[in-house]
């Protein structure tokens, strides 16, 4: 039960990519995308239950293995791609109205969204730090044709960039688990426990510290890469611009938190090997890095698509201050908000898709009166980019108040202080883009072509930006799971 | 193999690997920068089997088949193939040029010697003495994928770079767990193929695989 709890969420979507590369995209097999992303969050739910009340588990000899913060993560992947999938329908059919999509087209989509859940998932019950590279780098070449899905001159520029920075990013990620791996075998645990995240922390204190902090900042480094944070950022804005939307959404919302998780997992046996002050410095700077270039980028962005892109660079850089406040607190935050930043990032990205096939530009200057021609549509993607500033009652406003507290707790002020003020020019810049493209004089005067976009084609997204309300009003369902999920470290002192 | 020539025979390969690294960077026909990466990887493949007669590892040899097959043999020939399909053979102007190039290579090498110095000390076994040779090629694919121009220049420099950590991986530790190299291993397979699916598109998108052409996104 055990091993199947771990295997399912890595065999069903494969094997729904799979089902696709046989049968092609067609009406009778659209849902089943949306349906294998829908077990992979309840197979989340059941993780995150068995583990929240027995315990972590191994499986298959160390190579799996489930926690809370592994079922958690799941149910995030889950729900923001039963989004992604459910949007993937009309955003195909909008391809082919527009006369871009062809069946072959649409068969590898189908077979790239699905193989990408299946190595996100792998990367979060891999049980083992290269088990994990590995997944991670697969969903680098998985979705490197995923970018450059439109073939336009700009897609492939954008999957080159894609392709190698993140590749050499985290080669170097492979450096410091290589290093890290020699430390560990030096420090007397075998070849199966050397990369295992439990036996590294219960056996920091024997890592030599020299070697540790090299393969750490290495590490740090090239996850980072993945995740966003700067100095390895620069593929993000043009591959999360570039994708499809329903891909974005996926990059953005889920991709963007399982590398950075890594991060998380990586900074507890770092605290136990080095004291919490080194892997804390490093990112604090990769946060105040990150949003700084975020915040002066979105202040003369022309580009809606790179608005939201640069926004979640913002997010994981203020993800990374929390990580950087360690505290229980903290990290529960930084949970809370990967969950709701991925739901409400991939309802911005799917609507700024609808957009996009609506209007026939991506530039915030030439949609203007979007809330006169298409109410709905526009309703959806404002109420997603208040999730995404962080208005109550949605669940952002929440953490990003825990990290705030966090933070001034753990005596990061002044740090925190200056990444609250970068948000702030952030949130000008977003606040006022978006609404120059809601309101404003309607050019067109009353509803365009093929603007009125189906009440059906926004259920899905309406109901996750009230999932995103719900967890932020009564945070019951989760809290004692974020709590249980905290990859929290053992102080360095009490060893 | 005895203990002694199995040394010697490792101190031979760790200088091939270093000489074929820098020699990448001086030649400017993209032909021989592919050849060397073959050399390179052929030397890797010595310095696993080496390693295994030192340390009595049979496994290690099946390793050492396995990367001389992958790094010697295939990646160089699917690089070559992209070389053919594309028609340009040399790199047109590089950022640095050649002799500054082995100026900046004789300083990475010697920051390689300095960077692995706690690494070098972790273990007293016959490859750590070597494991800066692994570094220097890292540092050499970090410095040719900033410093070159053309799309398969950037191949070259990133399959150095993974030549580097292999090579360190082997000196440091007698390698990874062996289903954590298949699972690099085919990554980095995957890789270059996406690669070289790539620069057939820009070839047909651009009319040329110059990276300093790739100008359509910005701020």
């Amino acid at each position: 039960m055990n091993t199947l709890l771990l295997l399912a969420p890595i065999v069903v979507p494969a094997a729904a990519s799979g089902a696709y590369l046989v049968l092609g995209w067609r009406r009778s097999t659209a849902h089943l995308g949306t349906a294998s992303a829908a077990l992979i969050f309840v197979v989340g739910v059941m993780l995150a239950v068995r583990t929240v009340r027995d315990g972590g588990f191994d499986a298959l000899s160390g190579w799996l293995s489930g926690d809370p913060l592994a079922g958690f993560l799941l149910m995030v992947i889950g729900a923001v791609a039963v989004v992604a999938c459910a949007a993937s329908r009309g955003y195909l059919a909008g391809e082919r109205a527009d006369g871009h999509g062809d069946g072959p087209g649409e068969r590898r989509y189908a077979v790239l969204v699905q193989a990408f859940l299946a190595a996100m998932a792998c990367a979060v019950v891999a049980g083992n730090l290269g088990l994990i590279w590995v997944a991670i780098e697969a969903t680098t070449t998985v979705t490197a044709f995923l970018v450059g899905h439109k073939r336009s001159r700009a897609a492939v520029e954008a999957a080159w960039k894609y392709v190698v920075i993140c590749s050499v990013g985290i080669a170097l990620a492979l450096l410091g688990i290589v290093i890290l791996y020699a430390a560990a075998r030096h420090a007397g645990l075998s070849e199966a426990s050397a990369l295992d995240f439990d036996a590294l922390a219960g056996h920091a204190r024997r890592l030599d510290p020299a070697a540790t902090r090299m393969a750490i900042a290495l590490i740090v480094l090239g996850f980072g890469a993945k995740a966003g944070l700067a100095p390895l950022h620069s593929w993000l804005p043009d591959a999360h611009s570039q994708a499809p939307a329903p891909v974005s959404a996926l990059m953005s919302g889920v991709l963007l938190s399982v590398s950075f998780s890594v991060i998380l997992r990586t900074k507890q046996v770092a605290d136990a090997a080095l004291g919490a002050g080194f892997v804390r410095a490093l990112l604090l700077i990769a946060a105040l890095a990150t949003l700084t270039v975020a915040a002066l980028l979105l202040i003369g962005q022309r580009d809606f698509k790179r608005m939201l892109a640069y926004s979640s660079m913002e997010h994981m850089g203020l993800m990374a201050l929390g990580a950087a406040a360690g505290t229980p607190l903290a990290l529960s935050a930084v949970l809370l908000h990967i969950a709701g930043h991925g739901l409400g990032k991939a309802v911005a990205f799917c609507s700024s898709g609808q957009i996009l096939h609506a209007e026939h530009t991506s530039r915030i200057e030439d949609v203007t009166g979007l809330a006169a021609r298409a109410p709905v549509l526009a309703g959806t993607f404002g109420a997603a980019v208040l999730v995404l500033l962080g208005f109550p009652p949605f669940s952002l406003f929440a953490s990003e108040v825990g990290i705030a507290r966090a933070g001034f707790a753990a005596g990061l002020g002044w740090p925190t202080a200056a990444a609250f003020a970068l948000m702030l020019v952030a949130f000008a810049a977003i606040g006022a883009h978006t609404l120059r493209m809601l309101a404003g004089p309607d050019p067109l005067h009353g509803s365009a072509p093929g603007s009125g976009a189906a009440l059906r084609a926004q259920a899905p997204l309406i109901s996750a930006l009230l999932v995103v309300a719900v967890i932020g009003v009564a945070a019951w369902p989760l809290a004692h799971l974020l709590s249980a999920a905290a990859p929290v470290s053992i102080p360095w002192s009490t060893r | 193999m005895s203990g002694a020539a199995s040394v010697q025979v490792l101190d031979f390969a760790c200088g091939v690997f270093l000489l074929a690294g820098v020699g990448a960077l001086w030649r400017r026909a993209l032909s021989a920068v592919i050849g060397l990466l073959a050399v390179q990887g052929a030397a890797l493949a010595v310095v696993a089997a080496a390693l295994g007669a030192d340390e009595h590892h049979p496994e290690l040899y099946a390793v050492a088949a396995g990367v001389g097959v992958l790094r010697a043999g295939v990646l160089p020939g699917l690089a070559r193939r992209a070389l053919a399909a594309s028609g340009e053979d040399r790199e047109s102007e590089p950022l640095v040029n050649v002799a500054s190039s082995l100026l900046v290579a004789a300083a990475l090498v010697l920051l390689a010697y300095a960077v692995a110095q706690p690494l070098a000390r972790l273990e007293g076994s016959q490859g750590s003495r070597a494991l800066p040779v692994g570094l220097a090629s890292v540092l050499i694919g970090l410095f040719m994928l900033v410093a070159r121009r053309k799309a398969l220049s950037q191949v070259a420099g990133f399959l150095l770079l993974d030549n580097g950590i292999t090579a360190v991986a082997f000196l440091a530790a007698a390698g990874v767990p062996l289903l954590v190299e298949i699972g690099v291993s085919f990554d980095l397979l995957l890789v270059v193929l996406v690669l070289r699916v790539l620069t057939v598109r820009m070839q047909s998108a651009f009319g040329t695989t110059d990276l300093d052409d790739l100008r359509e996104l910005h701020d």
